[in-house]
């Protein structure tokens, strides 16, 4: 064999090679979504939705309470964190190359990588510690420092893809550079915006280690915000570890929920990125 | 008129600016406050915490170096798993995948990243650690003789996390080294083919161009696997004692605040176990710090090294 072919066949095996990695990713997804469909529809029911978890021994139930924490967890953590995500973002996007906008870009990058669990420990110690007693607002507050960083990022970038002339036909009406950015430049970036909030909200919504020590979990429905409170998380984590058939069941169908949840509001987001790509280049 | 409108951007630049100095606020905030909340713990162990390999809650003794063994073992040898994967498919996706199939591809592969955690670790116990189970119990005997492979098979252990941090790593690695090498400048791989390069010569042109940022990559993946928690929990087996072979229940960080958290009894514990965060905090900042100074330093080459190809155009301009 001459030197040529040893070359083409190499480049071929290379071909072949990195073609087997997008395969050997893809088939724990597969299998992964296999299991939660198959086992999570065979204990999947209406009374999953409207009921309370039942007493150990006692077969049926559901996590109405569950989902409802979720709802609200993630609900206070957006209050808190869209603001300031959204605020800092457009600061990042606008004063770009500043000292401080670095600053902002690299601990939005930071945070982002701070392992979850330690974002739990730092809320229990600000916000449960103090007050002896775990509770949703400290549920909340841990996923709003979690959001925080994705949705700054998001912001600055959709904000960067505002094209520039927008923003000088402002100002050459006379616009002050503020009124430029509140009334032209983030009506225009909006609608991105908005999608990556949800896609922020729906990640957020399968996060459970910050809740651990935070929100804990609440066997009753509960709305207050001083209270432990349930997440759909945190309940599945305790049914999945627990000894009883029936929990581990219900644990399943509570995969299920998340992952629909989260997969369901990925593909949309996917498909309103796509037609917001459409409308700006059809401008 | 002029002076009104400075006014207004000034008041517009410090309003924005004020709101997002918290997130830098935040970083700091969080170092501060597990230093503070794990005082106790650090005045009473100090630097031994890091070495000692005693967690003893009952007798109040402490030391961190199990978890440290164990997050940082699990998270290297699932970086070697997938490092290669990640690349491959960062390599197939930006390089040659057909046109048609690369929207789809990278969607799907991304999907990877948005699977909450609990339900990787719901699938790990209840059908990779059974599926573990078996291929270690089939080890061929000179396998077992390593010390990697040493033990017997029950099946949690560190193969069942490592191989679930590999998937869980993949898409965050695959996407920083897609976009990385996407960053690459064409005429790297057309001077490559120019040269009579084959497609891989011209991918390795791509991947030299490219290298700090690749390890910018694989680091960022390293950092995530560091931190993970929920699914590591599930299937590690949580057993504080550190040992090279592969099929031993072991812990890591991470792990123990998951589960010891919410029963630690006595202040010390409780300070202990926090402090146990603040190490992991620091471990993933720097991980973290070094991958970000990777990947900028790689997007800033093109900047860089502007000067040297615009030196002609410099002479036109004056």
């Amino acid at each position: 064999m001459n030197w040529d072919t040893v070359r083409r066949v190499r480049s071929t095996a290379v071909v072949w090679l990195s073609g087997l990695a997008v395969v050997l990713a893809l088939l724990p997804l597969a299998m992964i979504l296999f299991f939660v469909v198959s086992r999570g529809v065979m204990s999947l029911n209406l009374a999953f939705f409207t009921h309370m978890p039942t007493p150990v021994g006692e077969a049926g139930g559901g996590m109405a309470n569950s989902i409802a924490g979720t709802l609200m967890l993630i609900v206070m953590g957006a209050l808190f964190a869209v603001p300031v995500g959204v605020i800092s973002g457009v600061y990042a996007a606008e004063f770009a190359g500043t000292r401080l906008a670095t600053m902002v870009q690299f601990a939005a990058d930071t945070l982002n990588g701070v392992p979850s669990i330690v974002i739990g420990v730092f809320v229990y110690g600000v916000a449960v510690l103090p007050f002896k007693q775990f509770s949703a607002l400290a549920g909340g507050i841990a996923l709003g420092v979690m959001m925080i960083p994705i949705i700054t990022r998001t912001t600055e970038e959709l904000v960067k893809l505002v094209p520039m002339s927008l923003r000088e036909g402002a100002l050459a009406l006379g616009a002050t550079r503020a009124r430029a950015t509140m009334s032209v430049v983030l009506p225009a970036a909006a609608p991105g915006i908005i999608t990556g909030i949800v896609l922020a909200l729906a990640r957020i919504a399968g996060e459970t280690a910050p809740l651990l020590f935070t929100a804990f979990n609440n066997r009753f429905f509960s709305t207050s915000l001083t209270q432990p409170i349930s997440s759909l998380t945190v309940q599945v984590f305790t049914y999945a570890i627990s000894p009883y058939e029936d929990w581990h069941r219900q644990a399943w169908a509570g995969a299920l929920v998340l992952v629909a949840l989260v997969l369901s509001c990925s593909v949309l987001a996917r498909l309103a990125t796509r037609r917001l790509e459409r409308l700006q280049t059809g401008q | 008129m002029a002076s009104l409108f400075q006014r207004r951007d000034l008041a517009f630049r410090i309003g924005t600016g004020a709101v997002a100095s918290c997130l830098v606020l935040l970083v700091v905030a969080i170092g501060f406050e597990l230093a503070r909340q794990s005082s106790l713990s650090i005045s009473k162990f100090g630097l031994s915490f890091w070495i000692n390999d005693i967690w003893d809650p009952v007798s109040g003794e402490f030391g961190a170096r199990p978890f440290i063994w164990g997050t940082l073992y699990s998270s290297v040898v699932a970086l070697l798993l997938a490092g290669p994967i990640a690349l491959g498919i960062a390599i197939f996706l930006s390089e040659l995948c057909p046109a048609r199939l690369r929207q789809p591809l990278t969607f799907l592969t991304e999907l990877l990243a948005a699977i909450p955690s609990i339900v990787y670790g719901l699938w790990g116990i209840y059908v990779l650690v059974p599926i573990v189970r078996s291929f270690e119990a089939a080890l061929p005997a000179p396998l077992k003789a390593l010390p990697f492979f040493a033990g017997p098979a029950v099946g949690v252990g560190m193969l069942a996390a490592v191989l679930i941090l590999a998937v869980m790593v993949i898409p965050f690695s695959a996407s920083v080294a897609r976009e990385v090498l996407k960053a690459v400048p064409l005429s790297q791989r057309e001077a490559a083919y120019a040269l009579g390069a084959t497609k891989w010569e011209a991918i390795q042109a791509a991947l030299f161009y490219a290298r700090t940022g690749i390890m910018g990559a694989i680091m960022l993946g390293f950092g995530r696997a560091l931190g993970e928690t929920m699914a590591v929990t599930m299937v590690i087996g949580n057993n504080p004692k550190i040992s090279l072979s592969l099929l031993a229940p072991q812990y890591t960080m991470a792990a123990v605040l998951a589960n010891e958290f919410t029963e630690a009894a006595d202040e010390l514990y409780l300070d202990a176990l926090i402090e146990v965060g603040l190490v992991l905090f620091i471990i993933t900042l720097a991980v973290n710090v070094g991958s970000r100074l990777l990947i900028w330093n790689m997007n800033r080459p093109a900047k860089a090294r502007k000067p040297v190809v615009a030196a002609a155009p410099v002479g036109e301009a004056a």
